[in-house]
């Protein structure tokens, strides 16, 4: 590379430091690759061993291209932001939610037609639905958090992402943790967490990533320019530290050892269910809802063009919310054996959650008042608003169900998953998709998406398939915990556990036919975005996408 | 650092903002709805109320019980004393007769078949059928070809015990496997075939040989299945003559059970099930049509 050394380009301590870092890290995977005691593991280390070369060679190639300094935070008094990161992990969204819904797809015929197991145990049910729930929240839904988190803390902070590496470590490691997560639940490593099922070393490497995150995140709001940090950002703050110390609490785990995959929780009986549900409900009120929340923030009022609805409201609802939530986790143990008083405080908890959710919900609807004829014309600014509308249904939907008597019916049947979904399609992905239809072609610096007729169509197939979804699944779980409960005159069971499931399949068709529609919109809006990323046609000859370091 | 704009009025709800501007997104300086707030309000008052009915904090040793003293635990059990006093005195009444006596008791032969009807669909169905019908290797239950007697002692030995199953008291007696253990030479496993076939009518291939089979038959066979090749209930050893076959009448379906031998496993279900259940189930399969007196 001696070459490319010109009189004033010296290599900083973050560059050399890190490629040393990463120079011993797959050094040392190499040998545990070597005395592996599974070859599933032997595999999972060798795919660090080989992140970590790659890692050194990037900083090394990056080195050779770079100009003599590192990029100036500002140009011209504007701030040079960094677009890179922001679009590496807005398509990876794009990918790997369109692999998640079709695994999901897949799941849902499993579900109706079992023969399409193929007796294979690396596509087998239980092996995909993990993969399908970690590839729709942690791949799909992760990447259009850390996307849009990162571009908007920029923009509201009016000041350059921090660090040089440490964005690309996050968006490069946190993908790296989605593969070792996949590609485990294929192989059958597990440590049978529902939403933590990936074991402790790859455990171990996402709580890397993650304070990488955190730290990148607080850097550049400290850098911020803008006297008070916009409300978008508390959210985005909330997520990443609460997600942080459910991560590490859940997973607290002994390994057999550096060269075994399997490792033992360290909470035992009901306390580890308790955590367990501790995190997993919270999963979704600071992964799901927080997170998703703090793009909202921002992609509303900025597509609407409209002032945010209430200052105020945005204040009492995030701190009732971020206060609730953690509290919520029990009413996923209802009538176990975890104590009365537990399941009490889950429950009240989830009740009382119910208007913070809403303060949400009302903020995003009402910042539409004066815009609500743009969706006529903006099926961009509809997705979202549809999304806020589902958002406010499931976010009723769970308080009630969190009701121990509701729960008594709901509790272990379908109705469960059509919950998670109207939260998760409706919602969560709506939402995302909206916030990439907006953030891809401004980071691209692209006057507009490729085409607003797709996006349409991407809607109303889409729409389409949420309602088939959720109405399938309102029928059967209601049926379903209905069919359990029946009693004859005399005393005696009505029904047993196979007529039910019999009685599911119509539903699990229907359902399984909604995914196919879900899925088809997601492949009309990978396409669009494709072809609005190949366009040549820039928005400004000079725009700031251009300032953007080389990626 | 910038400093906060001033606030202005926005022209089209008459609201004034707050004075900030992040990326040219402002807020409005909007009141609490007053529903919302309400609505909340009401939701921390009932869920307080909740708590002082039902048990809710943890203290050092215990929680607070509630003023209404629920317990989980309580429930089930009253919830258990409801089932059984739904139930009434007929699972005592079931309990103190024999399968016979409830057979010829119209009301307790309605009660045990509501019983057992749940029971059957749970345990029995996944190999004999939602209906008893059967599949292959697995019987039918709704004819009158019992393997183990269909008189509701045999059904009911059968259930408790199982047959090949890990109980000592249940049926043993399997089909050796003539071919693999050469005890039959492959020509005369297909005349013994052709043999076993002609016995319940069905036509054999031509050129049979089934004066051979026949000798092979009395020699191997017969011991087990009896001399007319009617069977015997002892041995679990099937009536060949009776056109009803467990695992297929086809010529290779038999070849292959005389080279390989048969030897069905059902579980004995005492394991499982109470004895008053295992009564109201012997009913029950007898009442599907085929039980003997």
């Amino acid at each position: 590379m001696a070459q490319n050394i010109s009189s004033g380009k010296r290599i900083t301590l973050g560059e050399g430091g890190t490629a040393l870092v990463f120079a011993v890290f797959a050094l040392f995977c190499l040998v545990v690759a070597a005395n592996a005691h599974t070859a599933a593991y032997a595999f999972h280390a060798i795919i660090f061993s080989a992140a970590g070369v790659g890692a050194v060679f990037l900083i090394f190639s990056n080195y050779a291209r770079r100009g003599d300094a590192l990029p100036a935070l500002t140009i011209g008094g504007k701030p040079n932001y960094n677009y890179g990161p922001v679009k590496f992990t807005a398509i990876a969204a794009m990918i790997w939610g369109v692999a998640g819904f079709l695994v999901g797809v897949i799941a849902a015929l499993q579900l109706a037609f079992p023969v399409i197991n193929f007796d294979l145990p690396w596509i087998s049910f239980g092996r995909l639905r993990p993969l399908h729930t970690s590839a729709v929240i942690f791949a799909f839904g992760g990447n259009v958090l850390i996307a849009t988190a990162f571009y908007v803390v920029q923009r509201t902070s009016r000041a350059r992402l921090a660090g040089y590496l440490s964005p690309w470590f996050v968006v490069l490691g946190y993908n790296l943790f989605i593969v070792i997560a996949g590609t485990g639940y294929l192989l059958g490593i597990t440590q049978s967490k529902e939403y933590a099922e990936p074991e402790w070393y790859a455990d171990l490497w996402l709580t890397v990533v993650w304070v990488a995150f955190l730290l990148v995140y607080l850097a550049t709001l400290m850098r911020r320019t803008e006297p008070h940090i916009y409300v978008a950002n508390w959210f985005y703050l909330a997520f990443i530290i609460t997600i942080a110390v459910l991560h590490l609490g859940n997973n607290a785990a002994i390994p057999v050892s550096v060269f075994s995959p399997k490792s033992y929780i360290v909470w035992s009986g009901v306390q580890d269910a308790m955590v367990q549900w501790w995190y997993g409900h919270n999963a979704v009120g600071f992964f799901l809802t927080a997170g998703f929340l703090g793009i909202m923030y921002y992609f509303v009022p900025k597509r609407a063009d409209r002032p945010v609805y209430s200052y105020r409201l945005s204040i009492i609802h995030f701190w009732a919310l971020i206060f609730l939530y953690i509290w919520a986790g029990p009413h996923h143990l209802h009538y176990t054996a975890l104590p009365d008083w537990a399941q009490t405080l889950g429950m009240t908890f989830s009740v009382m959650l119910w208007m913070p959710s809403w303060g949400g919900m009302i903020n995003g609807l009402m910042t539409l008042s004066g815009a609500w004829d743009k969706l006529r014309t903006d099926p961009v600014l509809r997705m979202m608003v549809v999304s806020i509308a589902f958002y406010g249904m499931s976010t009723f939907e769970g308080p009630m169900m969190s009701i121990k008597s509701v729960n008594a019916l709901s509790h272990y049947t379908d109705w469960t998953i059509g919950h998670v979904h109207s939260g998760a399609l409706g919602w969560v992905a709506f939402v995302s998709f909206g916030a990439l239809y907006c953030v891809i072609p401004w980071v691209y610096n692209r006057k507009g998406l490729y085409s607003l007729k797709l996006v349409n169509w991407h809607f109303w197939i889409a729409t389409l398939g949420i309602v088939l979804y959720i109405t399938a699944m309102w029928v059967s779980g209601i049926l379903q915990g209905l069919m359990w409960r029946a009693y004859t005159s005399l005393g005696f069971l009505e029904y047993s556990f196979i007529e039910t499931v019999e009685a599911m399949h119509p539903f699990y068709v229907i359902r399984a036919l909604g995914g196919v529609l879900f899925l088809l919109g997601s492949l009309i809006m990978a396409w669009n975005i494709y072809k609005t990323i190949t366009a040549t046609e820039a928005a400004s000859p000079a725009g700031e996408a251009a300032l953007a370091p080389a990626e | 650092m910038s400093t906060d704009n001033k606030p202005i009025v926005d022209p089209h709800t008459g609201t004034q903002t707050t004075g900030h501007v992040w990326d040219d997104i402002q807020e409005l300086n909007t009141p609490l709805p007053r529903w919302w707030v309400w609505l909340f309000y009401a939701t921390i008052v009932w869920s307080v109320g909740y708590w002082i009915v039902y048990p809710t904090w943890p203290l050092i040793s215990s929680y607070t019980g509630g003023v209404f003293e629920w317990r989980s635990r309580n429930a089930i059990v009253e919830d258990l004393a409801a089932l059984k006093a739904r139930r009434g005195d007929n699972m005592a009444k079931l309990a103190a007769a024999t399968p016979e006596q409830i057979i010829a008791n119209p009301e307790m032969l309605a009660f045990a078949r509501a019983v057992a009807k749940p029971v059957f669909a749970e345990n029995c169905a996944p190999c004999h059928g939602a209906g008893g019908a059967g599949a292959k290797g697995y019987p039918n239950l709704n004819d009158d070809d019992w393997l183990w007697g269909g008189k509701l002692a045999d059904i009911q030995q059968t259930i408790l015990h199982g047959a090949r199953s890990t109980d000592d008291k249940g049926h043993q007696g399997s089909m050796p496997a003539f071919g693999r253990d050469n005890m039959l030479k492959k020509e005369e496993i297909a005349a013994v075939a052709d043999y076993a076939r002609s016995l319940s009518g069905l036509p054999v291939e031509a050129g049979a040989n089934l004066a051979a089979g026949q000798k092979l038959f009395a020699d191997n066979c017969a011991a087990c299945h009896g001399d007319d090749g009617k069977g015997n209930r002892e041995l679990g050893a099937p009536n060949l003559t009776d056109k009803i076959w467990l695992y297929g009448s086809d010529k290779a379906t038999i070849v292959e059970g005389i080279t390989n031998g048969r030897g069905g496993v059902m579980p004995a279900w005492q394991e499982r099930l109470d004895d008053v259940t295992v009564k109201a189930l012997t009913v029950y399969v007898h009442t599907f049509g085929g039980g003997e007196k």
